[in-house]
């Protein structure tokens, strides 16, 4: 039960590291990364809490830079240090490394093959709703940090999503409005209740 | 010094790692621009292909570029631009998550933690959103999609490659069904 404190656990192993992440790599069709790295990360082996994780995401998003590689490097760092990263990064490419490769030699064929765009489009759809459900669990999370983190959320959404206004400028009016709201009140510098 | 195939994709995609903010379907009209019309490594109708085939492929969608390199120089190059398209980008994160983690304990970064949440859902849910704009498959993919989403709320534990198989089988039964 190291879950949920995401402090001090034991470190884990660089080869389960790799492991973790070229399976990862390996099988993200589609885009929707980011809530398989969530399940095996957070959910399955409680290497970080999903705050931690979420502002990794965050973070990720903000940086330059693929979103999924990011938050790889992200967990890596925060696993094992320079060499997690490393491990994480590497580990995340070689399956789509090997992939494009393979598909470069036998792309004539494919685009031959029958149903092939039907069947990309098939596994696409199934990825995104990988994605929706975490990011339906992320903001029932955060709403339950009260009407602000909603509001922030919604407005978030609403510009990026269906306004289609560039992320980079939404994110830097509302992350630091959304961070001022939860800083700490007070002078009591040293008592970090939420 | 132009003659270095290594050293021509270094230049053109190491910055293009640090300007590719919010995902890599920005990247496809530079590396369009560069790949074929300046330095024609395939042809326009190669390069089409390509993109619709890197799709099937795992992994993040600028793996176009080193699959382009592979196509026209091989697994060397190829192996060149993934380290210039992803080494300058992680090497940032990298430095970020550092000072992340050194101020574990301080209540500001408690704040940044709790500040950014619902902002990456509000991101997750918009990214939701324009995945399924470009993904052309009409309402058949939005009901996959809420499908997907609420058959893992009910069983949080299933694999997601036999739900990625499903997406595929229904797609092609759809298909096959004459739709």
């Amino acid at each position: 039960m190291r879950q949920l404190t995401g402090k001090q656990h034991a470190a884990v192993r660089l080869v389960d590291i790799y492991r973790v992440f070229f399976e990862i790599g390996l099988l993200s069709f589609g885009g929707g990364l980011m809530s398989w790295i969530h399940r095996e990360v957070v959910e399955r082996r409680g290497w970080m809490t999903r705050e931690e994780f979420l502002s990794g995401v965050a973070l990720s998003q903000i940086l330059p830079g693929v979103n999924s590689t990011n938050v790889s490097v992200f967990v890596g760092q925060r696993l094992r240090g320079a060499v997690g990263a490393a491990v994480a990064l590497t580990g995340v490419l070689t399956g789509p490394f090997a992939g494009v490769v393979f598909a470069a030699t036998i792309y004539q064929w494919l685009l031959g093959a029958p149903g092939f765009t039907s069947a990309v489009a098939g596994v696409a759809a199934a990825a995104i709703g990988m994605l929706l459900r975490f990011g339906i669990e992320a903001g029932r999370l955060a709403a339950l940090r009260g009407p602000v983190a909603v509001l922030v959320m919604g407005v978030t959404f609403v510009a990026v999503g269906l306004l289609r206004w560039p992320m980079l400028p939404v994110v830097a009016v509302m992350a630091p409005l959304s961070v001022a709201a939860c800083w700490p009140r007070g002078e009591g510098r040293d008592s970090p209740h939420a | 010094m132009r003659d270095n195939i290594y050293v021509d994709l270094i230049v053109f995609l190491a910055p293009l790692s640090l300007a590719s903010v919010g995902g890599a379907t920005g990247l496809y009209a530079p590396f369009q621009h560069e790949m074929v019309e300046l330095r024609h490594w395939v042809t326009q109708r190669e390069f089409v292909e390509l993109f619709a085939v890197a799709r099937l492929a795992p992994g993040p969608s600028s793996m176009l570029a080193p699959m382009i390199a592979f196509k026209a120089f091989g697994v060397l190059a190829a192996l060149v631009a993934a380290l210039a398209l992803y080494l300058p980008s992680s090497a940032v994160v990298y430095a970020a998550s550092l000072v992340w983690g050194r101020y574990r304990d301080k209540p500001w970064r408690k704040a940044c933690e709790q500040g950014l949440a619902p902002v990456a859902a509000g991101l997750v849910l918009a990214g939701v959103l324009t995945l399924l704009r470009v993904v052309d498959g009409g309402p058949l993919a939005w009901i996959t999609v809420a499908a997907v989403a609420a058959l893992l709320t009910l069983r949080p534990r299933l694999h997601p490659l036999p739900l990625l198989a499903a997406g595929a089988a229904v797609f092609l039964l759809a298909r096959a069904a004459g739709a």
